[in-house]
């Protein structure tokens, strides 16, 4: 196939004989997702598509899941029985609206509300650790049914920061504040802690699920034993200590759990793990309300879903062996990117055989990491602080703007681009964050460059 | 905020390159063709449509009703064959303004709308907002998301009811549109308002994407244009449609659940001529022929010339499928909440059936696109 080189590239070209060193491309790194990489891509479908080596069988699972996944829960009683109890208080009407064609939501354009895409999580402090406020539960619901009041318009403020590169070259930076109007059940706690979430793109789920816990135990360094400022730490749940691997702080431990709980908190429907509408003691409209079903997420429509989203596949790199991808790929490695953002791990058993074994090339490490005051929430977790951020994957990152039509990134979407997503790391990766501003232009175009083919 | 995609640039510069010739222009040009006249078919049964709800508000009776109903499934007829179009961000769907959720969301939030067994003051019908185009556009987005409070599952909702029958549709009566006080139901006048309102967005809608794909305007042109990108859409459409879509999203998933309800157009019993009509648009781009409502016929190279000069056999193999598809799509049995029920095995082998030979399909339509070089090739 014929590869042309683009404008920008030629520039360079004319105007440098040296072009800095390259990273090597190694086996496999074609298919960050191992045999299950869809290699179509599809224009705008691009993270649509199922685990290429699904099986026939699971292959219609998967439709059907995403049946549920992507048209509407509605309002009890609808004609479509399956499908209706959405409410009382919800974020969104589908979960396709927060994770639109499986891709990333981006904060609202104007700022207020209704959030779709971008939730609240909200808690008080208490004895053993943060619980949910006691009257607006564990994250704010700005959308109600007819006849239960919403629990408040969130509005988003920003200001923006100026800085500039070593080179002189200037950038800007906008620093979210997140405001609450109207509460709908009375004055907010005085010490309410406020937590925004994006919503993440939704590619190899279950190939991050498959990744073995003695990997990423041995990838952990609590106490940063090795003395290289980087201490990854493990978000660990209940009795059993299973590692949190979903959610911006490891909040769920599979995507089984993380899919029942998006049902709950932010569609209002139940299902075998979540029995309870989220409703207060506080709320009695929200009580008062028909269900949809008991559960309303009937369990095999929970399965249907649980398996679409864990064989939702990562798509093919586009430019892998392109010498300036790997000239990025090697600064990427200069810089220190992959203590945290580890490149590529091998997965072990699996919900499904077809993502067991495969060499994947998902750019985390999955553990928690102090992000820095800049994006602290002071908002604690379980295991992670309030500056402690679960290492996000990068696969798929240069497909964001094709599938969603934007480029916000970080947990609550304030970059605009992934330049600013790397200039806002701070704490352990302040180092990091510091040499990428130390940087020549070209050497920065070639780390976004390779960021933009994962 | 867009970032450079120099990279993506370079790929689909590549790929235009890759396989380009007149030929192939011709088939984008006959493909927007089709889509022109198809819309433009939409329109017309919409319009009938339109007037014929008029007819009912100004006069409810159990012809107006009726009259209206068969509008309403005439003008489903052009448009489901017209979701090809779909699924490239093309004039329909593309996330800016692509109007598709507001024609043809599903499933319906039909206690949204008007009221439902179990709830008689449900919806906007019986509440006191404003209905006008601008409300119900603006209501449409309360979801955060479309909750499908406008386009032809609206008004089929509005025109039968909620189905609670075994053998037939919805049965809504004339009389919910009474307003002289004999009426049934409550708020028959701004349930009237809503029915028209609907109507007229609906078509405003359909007026959107056909200015779109007019000739000579702009889409139309720059899509005439993009060369065997313009081929790469057409095929993106036709497999999205195929597996996940038709295949998956509604078949399969409806087969799966066994709801009397979960079917596309639920109120009508309609569905089993959405899937017909669905295949047909597929069938129209492969032939590059379409039968317009007047009779006329537009004809000219299909992508099943474009494949035949990649892979003849490849090219022998779709068309055998896609065939098979159609007849299969046209042996379902209406209604079609019957068909998908558990105990009904002759009707779950029918839906069974077309949905292995849309996925058949599917997977030979992939085929082609990798034939053509627009999946990535990976060279290791």
């Amino acid at each position: 196939m014929l590869r042309l080189i683009s404008p920008p590239v030629v520039i360079l070209l004319l105007l440098s004989g040296c072009r800095g060193p390259k990273a090597a491309l190694e086996e496999g790194e074609w298919l960050p997702g191992g045999e299950t990489t869809n290699t179509l891509l599809l224009g705008g479908n691009a993270f649509l598509r199922p685990a290429a080596n699904l099986t026939p069988e699971n292959e219609q699972d998967f439709y059907s899941g995403n049946s549920f996944f992507n048209q509407g829960w509605v309002e009890a009683p609808a004609s479509t029985e399956k499908r209706d109890g959405l409410g009382p208080l919800f974020n969104a009407r589908t979960c396709s609206g927060c994770h639109f064609r499986d891709g990333k939501a981006e904060p609202p354009e104007d700022g207020k509300a209704p959030f779709v895409g971008l939730l609240l999580r909200l808690s008080i402090p208490g004895e053993d650790g943060p619980e949910p406020d006691p009257v607006y539960g564990a994250q704010l619901q700005d959308q109600a049914i007819d006849d239960v009041p919403v629990e408040a318009l969130p509005e988003i403020l920003t200001t923006e920061i100026q800085g500039s590169y070593a080179d002189g070259t200037s950038f800007s930076l906008l620093a979210p504040e997140y405001i609450l109007h109207e509460p709908g059940y009375g004055d907010f706690h005085d010490e309410l802690m406020v937590s925004p979430r994006i919503a993440p793109h939704m590619i190899g789920l279950g190939l991050l699920e498959a990744i073995e816990d003695s990997r990423l135990m041995d990838l952990a360094d609590p106490d940063d034993a090795d003395g290289d400022g980087i201490s990854g730490r493990l978000q660990l749940h209940g009795d059993a200590q299973a590692i949190g691997r979903f959610g911006w702080k490891g909040e769920a431990v599979d995507v089984e759990e993380q899919s029942a709980g998006a049902f709950s908190g932010d569609m209002g429907l139940t299902s075998r793990l979540f029995e309870a509408d989220d409703c207060t003691d506080a709320q009695t409209e929200c009580h008062a309300s028909m269900s949809g079903g008991e559960p309303e997420v009937e369990d095999h429509i929970l399965d249907l879903v649980v398996l679409y989203s864990r064989a939702i596949s990562v798509p093919v790199r586009r430019a892998a062996d392109d010498p300036d991808v790997l000239r990025g790929k090697y600064v990427f490695g200069e810089l220190g990117c992959g203590s945290c953002h580890v490149p590529s791990h091998t997965t072990g058993s699996a919900a499904l055989p077809e993502l067991e074994g495969q060499l994947i090339w998902p750019y985390t490490d999955l553990l928690l990491h102090d992000m820095g005051d800049g994006l602290a929430d002071d908002r604690p977790v379980g295991e992670a602080s309030g500056r402690e951020w679960k290492t996000p994957p990068l696969w798929g990152l240069g497909l964001v703007d094709d599938v969603g039509g934007h480029t916000r990134f970080l947990h609550d979407g304030r970059a605009r681009s992934l330049e600013e997503a790397i200039l806002w790391h701070g704490g352990e990766a302040q180092a990091s964050r510091d040499a990428f501003v130390a940087l020549d232009a070209r050497e920065r175009t070639y780390l976004l460059g390779f960021l933009e083919d994962l | 905020m867009k970032t450079t995609r120099s990279l993506t640039v370079l790929l689909a510069l590549a790929q235009v390159t890759a396989c380009g010739g007149s030929g192939n222009s011709k088939v984008v040009a006959n493909y927007a063709e089709i889509a022109e006249a198809s819309y433009a078919d939409s329109i017309e049964t919409a319009e009938t449509l339109d007037a014929a709800i008029q007819a009912l508000v100004a006069d409810p009776s159990e012809a107006t009703l009726t009259a209206a109903r068969e509008a309403w499934l005439d003008s489903r007829e052009p448009y489901l064959q017209t979701e090809v179009y779909r699924f490239y961000d093309g004039p329909i769907d593309n996330p800016e303004d692509g109007p598709e959720g507001l024609l043809n969301a599903w499933p319906l939030d039909e206690n949204y709308i008007d009221y439902v067994d179990g709830d008689a003051d449900a919806g906007i019908v019986n509440g006191t907002d404003t209905i006008d185009a601008a409300s119900l556009e603006a209501l449409s987005g309360k979801g955060g998301e479309s909750n499908v409070a406008t386009g032809y599952h609206a008004l089929e909702f509005l025109l039968w009811g909620q189905d609670f029958s075994d053998d037939g549709p919805g049965a809504r009566p004339y009389t919910d549109y009474l307003t002289d006080g004999s009426g049934t139901a409550a708020n028959q006048d701004r349930r009237g308002q809503y029915l028209t309102v609907a109507s007229a967005l609906m078509l405003k809608h359909l007026n959107q994407v056909y200015t779109a794909w007019k000739d000579g305007a702009d889409y139309r042109s720059s899509f005439e244009s993009d060369g065997d990108g313009g081929v790469e859409k057409i095929l993106t459409g036709m497999i999205v449609l195929s597996g996940f879509e038709t295949g998956g999203e509604r078949l399969q998933a409806s087969l799966d659940s066994g709801d009397q309800e979960d079917e596309h157009s639920c109120f009508s019993d309609n569905t089993h001529r959405d899937m017909v009509q669905d295949v047909q648009g597929i069938v129209n781009v492969w032939t590059g022929t379409y039968t317009r409502l007047d009779g006329s016929v537009i004809e000219g190279n299909g992508i099943y010339d474009v494949v035949k000069g990649v892979d003849a056999d490849l090219a022998e193999s779709l068309d055998a499928q896609i065939t098979t598809s159609l007849s299969l799509a046209n042996e379902l049995q209406p209604p079609y909440d019957q068909e998908i029920k558990a105990g009904n095995a002759e009707g779950n082998a029918r839906v069974q059936a077309l949905i292995e030979s849309l996925r058949a399909q599917e997977t030979l339509l992939e085929e082609v696109f990798v034939a053509m070089e627009f999946s990535v090739p990976v060279v290791e």
